[in-house]
């Protein structure tokens, strides 16, 4: 069939390569969209904070003064607020986790749970600040708080520590879970003593996702009232607090043009605290992968 | 070295002679198990139909039979490993040394203490060799470090794995050959003191030096427990069990004497499997 058209086919071939040259060209193209404004993103940060970032600016509270002002209380606060989140969500996702993979039977009731999870991962996050105000803030009574923002922002990663956990759950192979109950194990034991070590590395990666995703958050903390400016740590978790996005938000919105690179430097640390939370998070899989 | 030649020499040997170092064990036969009128069903889809047989103590049952039989399906009801899969619905009945295992009272968790099972694939936890073994003791309740190292030693030595684990015990069970984690498994299975053990074609992923170490190992259990073998290879079936049960499209067609079921087979159909007319 080609034969008969061989001149045909020829002529095409020519346009049908250099089409395939074209495409490639586009998708690299897109591809590098992200890694420019990624690119220059890092380099305005970077020349604009990097000379007010220093250990006095890491050490000091905010200021009236561009020069005199830091990120200690900020920096603080999100270590703790995400301490609060991690305790609350982890406790609470992985249970979750596990009874809708090892006990809940499958029926129309727990395909409807499971869905929802889904969906409310997809929730925007502004919507858990005003969940969070109705409830912790004024129904609970914690008021604007370190407890009423960390369980707010417990709410807000939620679902996604649940679905992770879902996720390295079904990855544990079923033979070794049959070993344990060859033995006369329990349900329960084997999940304490078999399942959930096998699943905690997966766990653990979801979670400081989760996490590294919460300590960008702004939104709903505003609505549930993270301070903008405190001269004091929170010294319990019923305290005020402020957290590093909000700080930086704050010093954006000031007209002088030093405090651009003040928050310049708060985006610096903020982002130094993200990598390194994601690379624990690669640390911890990469070292538990080989081993299964 | 001069021990891996020795085992492929017998392996060998037990090609052409059927039977290796078999002990004639002519005791007076007790049964251990009882299964009376058996069906099972998957969903809509019946597994096996009215299986009857007893299961002897302290000896070697084999089961064969095509893939697809029901013989994997029958070992895993013996322990109620079946109804890991939900939809699994039974009638008839199993009796363990007397104890219905259906009923309620009699819980599964003590069932299956009782009759221990070795699976097909290797299957050691991602945990120490020590620990692998410790598991089922742990389990039920054995904390004192000096009790644990006892049964781990005699387990591993029961299950003729001791010389070769013994300076590793703490090294992950993952880096020990195939043959050496299923002999591991057995000795895991051994550590909770079964009754009964159950094995599911327990060589099928090994190599031949491993499957004979692992076939003599059994020789040497029947002595103080009675095991039911599942086995694809007939070979296997004549070297190292007592009794041989076919089961075809999940029945069971012929149950006798190893001897007599190979060398004299009652049924046809036994007759066209075991000569290699099919499966």
């Amino acid at each position: 069939m080609l034969g008969q058209n061989e001149n045909g086919v020829k002529k095409r071939m020519e346009s049908r390569v250099m089409l395939n040259k074209v495409m490639m060209v586009l998708f690299f193209l897109a591809t590098t969209v992200g890694l420019i404004f990624l690119g220059l993103l890092f380099y305005r940060v970077l020349t604009q904070g990097i000379g007010y970032l220093s250990w006095d600016y890491i050490r000091s509270f905010p200021a009236p003064y561009p020069d005199k002002a830091g990120i200690w209380a900020g920096l603080i606060g999100s270590i703790m607020l995400m301490a609060i989140v991690a305790v609350f969500s982890v406790i609470i996702g992985v249970s979750t986790a596990i009874y809708l993979e090892k006990y809940a039977s499958k029926n129309k009731f727990t395909d409807f749970i499971r869905i929802n999870i889904q969906n409310l991962a997809g929730v925007p996050s502004i919507v858990f600040g005003l969940l969070g105000l109705t409830f912790f803030v004024y129904m609970f009574q914690f008021g604007y708080t370190l407890m009423a923002g960390g369980l707010t922002m417990a709410l807000l990663v939620l679902p996604v520590i649940v679905v992770a956990a879902q996720e390295a759950l079904r990855s544990v192979p079923s033979e070794i879970e049959q070993a344990s109950y060859g033995m006369g194990a329990s349900k329960w034991q084997t999940i304490a003593r078999v399942t959930l070590p096998a699943a905690i590395p997966g766990i653990l990666t979801g979670t400081i996702i989760a996490l590294s995703r919460a300590i960008g958050e702004t939104a709903p903390l505003i609505i549930v009232g993270a301070a903008t400016a405190i001269y004091t740590l929170p010294d319990s978790v019923l305290a005020k607090y402020t957290v590093m996005p909000i700080q930086i938000y704050n010093w954006t919105g000031r007209p002088q043009e030093e405090w651009q690179y003040v928050a310049g430097a708060g985006i610096i640390v903020l982002l130094a605290i993200l990598l390194l939370m994601n690379s624990i998070a690669v640390l911890i899989r990469n070292k538990f992968s080989r081993r299964l | 070295m001069s021990n891996v030649t020795k085992v492929q020499k017998e392996k060998n040997e037990g090609t052409a002679v059927p039977k290796v170092n078999k002990k004639e064990t002519k005791k007076a036969e007790n049964s251990v198990i009882n299964v009376n009128d058996l069906n099972l069903w998957y969903g809509s889809n019946q597994a096996l139909y009215e299986i009857s047989m007893d299961i002897p103590e302290e000896r070697v049952t084999a089961i064969i039979g095509p893939s697809g039989c029901g013989k994997s399906t029958f070992l895993k009801t013996l322990n109620r490993m079946v109804e890991m899969v939900p939809i699994v619905k039974t009638s008839g009945s199993i009796n363990y040394r007397g104890n219905d295992i259906f009923s309620n009272k009699y819980k599964k968790e003590y069932l299956r203490t009782k009759v221990g099972m070795v699976f097909q694939k290797p299957n050691p936890f991602p945990k120490s060799v020590y620990d692998n073994v410790a598991y089922g003791p742990r389990v039920h309740g054995i904390k004192k470090k000096e009790v644990l190292d006892q049964i781990v030693e005699k387990s591993l030595k029961d299950a003729a794995i001791w010389d070769e684990v013994k300076d590793r015990l703490h090294e992950n069970a993952y880096g020990l050959s195939g043959g050496q984690q299923q002999r591991v498994c057995i000795a895991r299975a051994l550590a909770v003191e079964p009754d009964v053990i159950l094995m599911d074609e327990p060589t099928s992923a090994l190599d031949p030096i491993s499957t004979a170490k692992v076939e003599e190992l059994v020789q040497e259990l029947k002595e103080k427990y009675s095991i039911v073998i599942v086995t694809h290879n007939m070979q296997q079936a004549a070297r190292i069990s007592d009794k041989t049960a076919f089961f075809l499209s999940g029945e069971l067609i012929e149950f006798a004497e190893t001897d007599d079921l190979f060398q004299n087979p009652q049924d046809k159909r036994t007759e066209d499997y075991i000569t290699g007319r099919f499966g």
